[in-house]
This record gives C-alpha cells, sequence and structure tokens, in this order.
C-alpha cells in the first residue's frame, strides 16, 4: 500500500520536533488550527480567517486581483532568471538577446515566458480595474484603495515600458523614443523630465541603464510596497464588495 | 471547546460555520433579526485552496503560449535607421493614435494627465456613488445639458477629423440619448440601458473609446500613420 506509507510518513513528519518549530500549530483539521494557519504564517495573514461563501464563487472577481498579483510573482522569477544573462550596456544587452535565443538552454521558452507574462500582466490590470469600477467596488469605504488601485495601474504600465527598452532592438530603441518624445512636448518641465529620464538628449547607453535600474529594483519595490497596503485595505474595508451588498443596511463590519 | 476532545473535520466540511449570536431576552424586550449574517467558511483551506488551483491554471496557460509565441526581436538599435512608422508599446497606441488628431500638448499631456486625474477622484464624488439611472429627476433639464455636451464635442472631434473617437462616441451617446425615449419599452435592452447611472455612461465610452483606439492604432495604421488594411 505505496499511498498510505506515503501518508503514515507526511503524519510522521508532520509530528517531528522541526516541523513543529516551523509551523507551530498541528495538522489544520480544526477550525481553530485553520485559524492559527492563516494568522500564523506572514504571507497567509493578507487573507481574512473567514470568508463569505459567497465571497468565494468564481464570477464575484473572477480572481483578476489575484492573477495579476501571481503574474507580478512569475516575472519576477523569470526576470531574475533573464537578470542571470543580461548586462545593460550598449551593445552587449542585444546580443544577450541573441544568446538566449540560440545558445542559453531554454533561453528563448524564458523570454517568452517574460515577454507573454508582462503583457498579460498590463491586461489584467486594466481588466481588474473595469471589472471594479462595475461592481461599484471603488464606493465608500472603499475610496483609498481605488486610489492605490490607480498607483498600481501607472506602475504596471512604467514597469512595462522600462522593460521595453532592454532588448535593445529596433522596436525598443524606436518606442521609448516616440514615447519620451512625448514627455518633451510638456511645457517648461518637458525637456528637463526627458533628460532626467534618458540621462541624457536621445536614447543611449546611459538611458538603457536608468531604465534598467528601474525596472530590476526601483519599480518592482514600489509595486511591492502598493501591492501590501492595496491586500492589506482590502480586509480592513470589508472584505470584497459583493453584487448583493447594500452598503446602508450593512453597518457591521465584516471579520468580526 | 477544549484541547483534548479528539475534534477533526474533513476539508469540505466546516463544524461551526460561523458563531451564532444568542439573544438574552428580559422583561418586556424583544428582539428581530434585522439582517443575517452572510454564511462564511474558513479561509484555509476553501480560499487558499482556490487561489493555489488558479496559480496553477495561469502557470500552464502561459507556459503554453510561450512555447508558440516567440517574442519578437528585431534588428540591433540604430538610431540612424527611423522604422515607418515607429510605434510605442500596445497600450500606448491609444496615445499615439490621439496625437494623430491633436497638438502634442494635447493629445500627449493634458488628456493622459486629465485621465489620471478622472481615475483618482472617481470614488470622491458624490455623483459616482449615487445609482439612479440617468434618465431620472429632472428629465428635461438633463436632455439639455446632455445635448448640449454631445453637440460641442462632436463639433470639436470633427473640426480635428478625430474619426476614431468620433464613432464610439456618437454610438454611446447616441444610445444614450435614444434611451430617454425608450420609457415603454418591453426590451429588456433597453431597460437595463435606462438603468444605468451616468458614471456607468461615461465609463463605458471611456473604454469603448480607449479600445477602438488601440485596436486601430495597433492593426490600421501604416507608414506615416496612413490608414491601412491588416488583411492586405
Amino acid at each position: 500500500m505505496a499511498t498510505s506509507s506515503v501518508g503514515s510518513l507526511l503524519q510522521q513528519l508532520r509530528e517531528s520536533k522541526v516541523w513543529k518549530s516551523v509551523f507551530r500549530r498541528g495538522p489544520a483539521v480544526t477550525n481553530r488550527t485553520r485559524s492559527v494557519a492563516v494568522f500564523h504564517n506572514l504571507f497567509l495573514h493578507f487573507l481574512p480567517v473567514k470568508v463569505r461563501e459567497k465571497s468565494l464563487r468564481a464570477r464575484a472577481t473572477y480572481y483578476l486581483g489575484s492573477l495579476t498579483f501571481f503574474l507580478f510573482l512569475l516575472l519576477t522569477v523569470t526576470g531574475v532568471l533573464l537578470m542571470f544573462y543580461y548586462h545593460p550596456a550598449v551593445p552587449q544587452a542585444y546580443q544577450d538577446m541573441k544568446d538566449l535565443r540560440f545558445v542559453v538552454s531554454n533561453g528563448l521558452f524564458l523570454r517568452n515566458l517574460h515577454r507573454i507574462g508582462a503583457q498579460a500582466m498590463v491586461l489584467f490590470v486594466f481588466i481588474h480595474m473595469f471589472h471594479v469600477f462595475y461592481r461599484g467596488g471603488y464606493k465608500a469605504p472603499r475610496q483609498f484603495n481605488w486610489v492605490i488601485g490607480v498607483g498600481l495601474l501607472l506602475i504596471t504600465l512604467f514597469l512595462s515600458y522600462t522593460g521595453y527598452l532592454l532588448p535593445w532592438d529596433q522596436l525598443a530603441f524606436w518606442a521609448i523614443t516616440v514615447g519620451t518624445n512625448i514627455i518633451s512636448f510638456m511645457p517648461s518641465l518637458g525637456k528637463i523630465m526627458r533628460f532626467l529620464m534618458l540621462g541624457g538628449h536621445t536614447v543611449g547607453e546611459n538611458a538603457l541603464l536608468r531604465f534598467y535600474v528601474l525596472h530590476c529594483v526601483v519599480l518592482p519595490l514600489a509595486a511591492l510596497f502598493l501591492i501590501g497596503i492595496h491586500f492589506w485595505r482590502v480586509q480592513k474595508d470589508g472584505g470584497l464588495k459583493l453584487r448583493e451588498e447594500n452598503e446602508r443596511k450593512d453597518s457591521v463590519h465584516n471579520g468580526d | 471547546m477544549s484541547e483534548k476532545t479528539p475534534y477533526t473535520t474533513a476539508i469540505d466540511s466546516d463544524a461551526e460555520r460561523s458563531p451564532r449570536r444568542i439573544v438574552f431576552l428580559t422583561k418586556k424586550t424583544s428582539a428581530k433579526v434585522v439582517r443575517e449574517r452572510p454564511r462564511q467558511v474558513m479561509s484555509y483551506p476553501h480560499l487558499v485552496l482556490r487561489e493555489v488551483m488558479v496559480l496553477q491554471g495561469l502557470i500552464i496557460a502561459l507556459a503554453l503560449l510561450a512555447l508558440f509565441w516567440d517574442a519578437p526581436l528585431e534588428q540591433v538599435a540604430n538610431p540612424l535607421l527611423t522604422p515607418n512608422p515607429a510605434k510605442a508599446p500596445w497600450y500606448f497606441l491609444g496615445l499615439q493614435e490621439l496625437l494623430h488628431y491633436f497638438p502634442p500638448i494635447v493629445a500627449g499631456i493634458i488628456l493622459p494627465g486629465l485621465v489620471v486625474v478622472a481615475l483618482i477622484v472617481i470614488p470622491y464624488f458624490e455623483i459616482n456613488s449615487k445609482d439612479e439611472p440617468f434618465w431620472s429627476g429632472n428629465v428635461q433639464r438633463r436632455l439639455l445639458i446632455l445635448s448640449i455636451v454631445l453637440i460641442v464635442l462632436m463639433v470639436v472631434l470633427a473640426l480635428f477629423e478625430a474619426w476614431t473617437v468620433i464613432v464610439p462616441t456618437a454610438v454611446i451617446g447616441g444610445a444614450l440619448l435614444l434611451g430617454k425615449f425608450q420609457a415603454e419599452t418591453q426590451s429588456s435592452f433597453w431597460a437595463y440601458l435606462r438603468s444605468r447611472p451616468l458614471s456607468w455612461w461615461i465609463m463605458t465610452w471611456f473604454i469603448s473609446v480607449s479600445v477602438i483606439l488601440t485596436v486601430v492604432g495597433t492593426y490600421f495604421r501604416g507608414p506615416g500613420w496612413s490608414w491601412v488594411w491588416p488583411w492586405r
């Protein structure tokens, strides 16, 4: 009986000193240990201990926010892997793209994953926002979380845009040239802002380095910071907005 | 519940879904249920399991796409060789399409700035929190204001020959206007449209314009930003 021996092995593992030192609870089979599983865990404690049954239905959210966040995680993982093969230098950056395609094992697959994930994340951020709008999810008491969400939308766009330059091919170079030219139309500040972004008057190696640092360090950290507040506020503002929910009658807070 | 009780539950059951409130009735008082507390379940495992499944589905879908859809890579960047047309990433092509019609400061700075400000202030305007249908209250006054706004908007757009903005504006504005005269309607389509508040109409108009501008900028624009048919 292979299954039962695996089962008993798992059982032994769960009762071992090491396991208990890590999780500090028994198996999550009672409501008490299930609560502990959530609020004694740094990552799971972003979730409430209990959720309304209706908010679990797929059509309550279509998991759009979750999907966006998971895409962010996948992009972080694939992005770190890509960083192992990438130099933010002219023209080495382009050579690295060629190497990813022809030299590195599964390099093309890795870059494809990152690229498709990035497109999907931009798309899902938009769909998530429109879905929340049509649900009325921005209404009191959730106003501020909507504002945080708009901030996350802008960061996502900027993340995608800074990543666009990194392959250093014609597509990248001219897309960034077109985009940064738009900024220079801004009265008085435009030229200065463009110079600050590019580290020069044209898209060159300074621009590549700046976009690289923004893309790999500054913007992901900013996104992570706002994501933390965004998730936390979902709980503090009373959980998900449900269609049936009538705000005026619903003066009792959820999760008490 | 004592810790000593050998008490376990299966993964799909919740021994106590939520604690029930008990009311103590003393003399000359009464209690009534104002609102039933919605049924709750434990996040672990019910929510955690679903989230993990969504993550797994996403990874599978992305991996399949990544197998068959290669990321583009053109020639090495060359500042001396300008492609025609030079296009921004797809999510900025709506802006680039606007740049084709309007002066750069309007299309590149003022309009996107206004969109961002408008998105941020949505929750702080009373009008967005009300769910009253547009054709309610002082209908004659609303008809007058709507007509003026639509006419001014269409005239300005026509002056700039911004056809890809005019079409969705005419469709959405026309639907809103026509809805007024469908008060006696039996059709559920018009009944639905008539029940929508102003904020719904503005957002739907904004999304329609954005989608059409982005699609046109992506597929229907060729050298010199001239109109091309993608299948030719």
